[in-house]
C-alpha cells in the first residue's frame, strides 16, 4: 500500500488554503494535478535539452529527438500497444476523436452505414460524430442508458440489436465524467467486432485512474488526454491500430510528415509521422512519460482501487443528505459523483463549496443530452483521484448539508 | 459566511424563494428569451408596453438563486417605467455588480452589490435585464450571455 500522505506531499498545488480553509481538490474529473516530477521534466527539458526534433544532427536535436520518441515508446508501453508507431501525440481527447471522425469517416462512411455511440458521451465524442455522420450521408444512433438517474449503466440488450452488419463504427466512452459509470470495454469491442464494426474508446477518464491495455480491450483506436493522467495540458494521445493507421489518410499536412514535395504534391510519411504535421508539442510529451512513470510506481491498479472506494463512500455519504438525487451505478463506480438538489441550483452549491475551500464542478459537464433525458439542466460533480482522501469527503459533505440548510424552504 | 453573505442576502434569497411576478404575461405585447447556455440559467421576460411605458411586466425561468432573483427584483424595478428609465436603470444595476458601489436610493438593488466579488456570477445576476432590454427593443435574436463582455 502506498502512503498517501508521501504522494499528498509530492503534488505542490494541494498544499494553499482557499477563503482560509484548506485547499479541497475535487474536480479531478476537469483536471488532475501535476507531481513535481512531471514539472520538473518540463522545466529541465526547457533549461537542459530544448531544441527542434526531427532527427537534427547536433548535440541539443538529437536529445531533444530521443526524449521525444521516448516518450512515445513510454505512452506504448503504459497502454500496451504493441508498436510506438500506433501512438500518435495530439493535442488531446478532443483533437484525436476529431481526427479519426475526419480522416476514417471520409474515407469509409457512405449513405445507408450506421454509426453507433452512447446516450451517455461527452460531448467530445459525440458531436464529431454527428459531423461525420452529416459529411457521410451515415446515420448516428445511439445504445440508450438505463434508470431514471442513469443508475443502469448502458441498455446492452439493446446494444445487441443495433449492432448490425451496417454499423461501421462504435464510439463510446470507457468512464462516464458525468455519472461514474465504467462501461465494460473489452466486452463492447468483442461485441462490435462480432459485426465488422471499428472501435473508438474515449479514455479520457479511464486513462490515469485503472490500468489500460489496448491489446487486450482489442480496439482499434483509443483516445486520451495528458491533463487528466497527472500529465501536462496541451498534450493528447491517438492509439490507432497500425493496421488501420498504415491506411488512413492524414488529417493536417505541411512539414515533418512528407517524404518528398514538389510544386505538384506530395507523399507521406507512414504513421506516426504522418499524423503529426509541424512541430510538434515536444515538451508536454515528454512531461506525458514522466506522468506514466509517476503513475505506475504508485500503481494503477492500486490508484483504481483507492479512487472508485472514494467514489463509492461519497455517494454513500451524500445519499444520506434529505432532497438530494445522486446519478449512476448505486454499487461499484469510479472515482466520481454527480448530484443534484431539487431547490439549489449547481451554480448556487458550487459557489458555496468554494467558501468552504471546496473545488467542485456545476454545470452540465458536456453532457447536455444526457442531462435533459435526465430532466436535469445542471448537476454538481465531485471527482477523486490518487491524492484525495476520505477526510475531503467529509469536508464535502458537511458544505453540502450546510447548503441544503440555507437554502432549504420554509 | 461574510463574503457569501454579502452574496446570498435575505434580499436575494427572499426573491429566490417567493419570486415577484413569476409567470406568463397574457396581456404581454413583448416578449424576450434569454439564457446562460453555459449553466443552464434561463429566462423569459414578458411586457405590456402601453407606448414607451412598461404597463405591466413577468417573467418566467429557472436557473441560480442569482439570476431568478435579479429577474424577480429587476420586475418590482421596471414596473411603470418609461423605455429610456429601464435602460438607465440597468446601466446603474450593471455598475452596482461589476464594481459593488453602493445605490443612490435605498433600495433592494444593494443586495446585488455582493455579485461584483464573484465575477463569474455577473452573468447570472444581469441575464433578466438583457432579456428585459431585447423585449423593450423588440429584438427578435434571444439574449444570451455566451457572447456578451459583461
Amino acid at each position: 500500500m502506498p502512503d498517501w500522505k508521501t504522494i499528498r506531499a509530492d503534488f505542490p498545488v494541494l498544499h494553499q488554503q482557499v477563503n482560509g480553509k484548506p485547499l479541497v481538490y475535487l474536480d479531478n474529473a476537469a483536471t488532475a494535478q501535476k507531481p513535481r516530477s512531471v514539472i520538473e521534466a518540463l522545466v529541465n527539458y526547457y533549461e537542459r535539452d530544448n531544441s527542434n526534433v526531427h532527427r537534427g544532427l547536433h548535440a541539443l536535436s538529437m536529445r531533444a529527438t530521443n526524449a521525444y520518441e521516448g516518450a512515445r515508446a513510454r505512452v506504448a508501453q503504459f497502454i500496451n500497444a504493441a508498436d510506438p508507431a500506433e501512438i500518435i501525440f495530439t493535442r488531446g481527447t478532443t483533437e484525436s476523436i476529431n481526427i479519426v471522425a475526419r480522416s476514417w469517416s471520409h474515407a469509409h462512411l457512405k449513405p445507408g452505414d450506421v454509426v453507433l455511440t452512447t446516450e451517455m458521451e461527452h460531448h467530445s465524442n459525440l458531436v464529431p460524430w454527428q459531423q461525420a455522420a452529416k459529411a457521410s450521408g451515415a446515420t448516428l444512433k445511439y445504445v440508450p442508458v438505463l434508470g431514471e438517474n442513469a443508475e443502469g449503466g448502458l441498455d446492452l440488450a439493446a446494444l445487441d440489436q443495433l449492432l448490425t452488419k451496417d454499423v461501421k463504427l462504435f464510439a463510446f466512452t470507457h468512464i462516464s465524467n458525468s455519472l461514474g459509470t465504467i462501461n465494460p470495454a473489452k466486452e463492447l469491442c468483442r461485441k462490435a467486432r462480432a459485426v465488422g464494426a471499428i472501435t473508438v474508446i474515449d479514455a479520457a477518464q479511464s486513462i490515469g485512474h485503472m490500468p489500460v491495455d489496448v491489446q487486450d480491450l482489442d480496439c482499434d483506436f483509443l483516445a486520451f488526454s495528458g491533463h487528466k493522467m497527472c500529465g501536462p495540458t496541451g498534450i493528447g494521445v491517438l492509439y490507432g491500430r497500425r493496421a488501420l493507421l498504415d491506411k488512413l489518410a492524414p488529417d493536417e499536412t505541411g512539414g515533418g510528415m512528407v517524404v518528398t514535395v514538389d510544386y505538384k504534391g506530395a507523399t507521406w510519411k507512414p504513421s506516426p509521422e504522418r499524423f503529426e504535421a509541424g512541430t510538434p508539442n515536444v515538451a508536454d510529451a515528454i512531461a506525458l512519460g514522466a506522468a506514466c512513470d509517476y503513475l505506475d510506481a504508485v500503481d494503477r491498479a492500486v490508484i483504481a482501487k483507492h479512487s472508485n472506494e472514494l467514489g463509492q463512500l461519497a455517494y454513500q455519504k451524500l445519499s444520506e443528505i434529505p432532497g438530494i438525487r445522486l446519478l449512476g451505478p448505486t454499487g461499484e463506480r469510479a472515482g466520481l459523483v454527480s448530484f443534484a438538489f431539487k431547490d439549489v441550483h449547481a451554480h448556487d452549491v458550487v459557489t458555496f463549496a468554494d467558501e468552504d475551500g471546496l473545488a467542485l464542478r456545476g454545470g452540465h459537464h458536456c453532457n447536455q443530452p444526457l442531462m435533459r433525458k435526465l430532466g436535469l439542466t445542471s448537476t454538481t460533480r465531485a471527482s477523486f483521484y490518487l491524492y484525495n482522501t476520505a477526510e475531503e469527503i467529509d469536508v464535502l459533505v458537511a458544505s453540502m448539508r450546510r447548503i441544503q440548510k440555507f437554502f432549504g424552504s420554509e | 459566511m461574510s463574503d457569501l453573505s454579502d452574496l446570498y442576502q435575505q434580499v436575494i434569497l427572499d426573491h429566490n424563494r417567493r419570486p415577484r411576478n413569476r409567470g406568463k404575461l397574457p396581456t404581454a405585447n413583448r416578449v424576450a428569451h434569454g439564457d446562460n447556455p453555459s449553466c443552464g440559467d434561463q429566462c423569459s421576460v414578458y411586457l405590456n408596453l402601453d407606448g414607451d411605458r412598461i404597463q405591466d411586466i413577468s417573467f418566467d425561468g429557472s436557473g441560480c438563486a442569482i439570476s431568478q432573483a435579479s429577474a424577480s427584483l429587476m420586475t418590482t424595478q421596471l414596473k411603470g417605467k418609461t423605455a429610456a428609465e429601464a435602460e438607465a436603470m440597468f446601466k446603474d444595476f450593471h455598475e452596482i455588480v461589476t464594481s459593488g458601489k453602493e445605490p443612490e436610493e435605498i433600495s433592494d438593488v444593494a443586495a446585488f452589490a455582493g455579485v461584483h466579488a464573484f465575477p463569474a456570477r455577473i452573468k447570472c445576476a444581469t441575464l433578466g435585464w438583457h432579456a428585459a432590454l431585447n423585449a423593450l427593443k423588440g429584438d427578435e435574436q434571444p439574449a444570451t450571455t455566451e457572447s456578451h463582455t459583461d
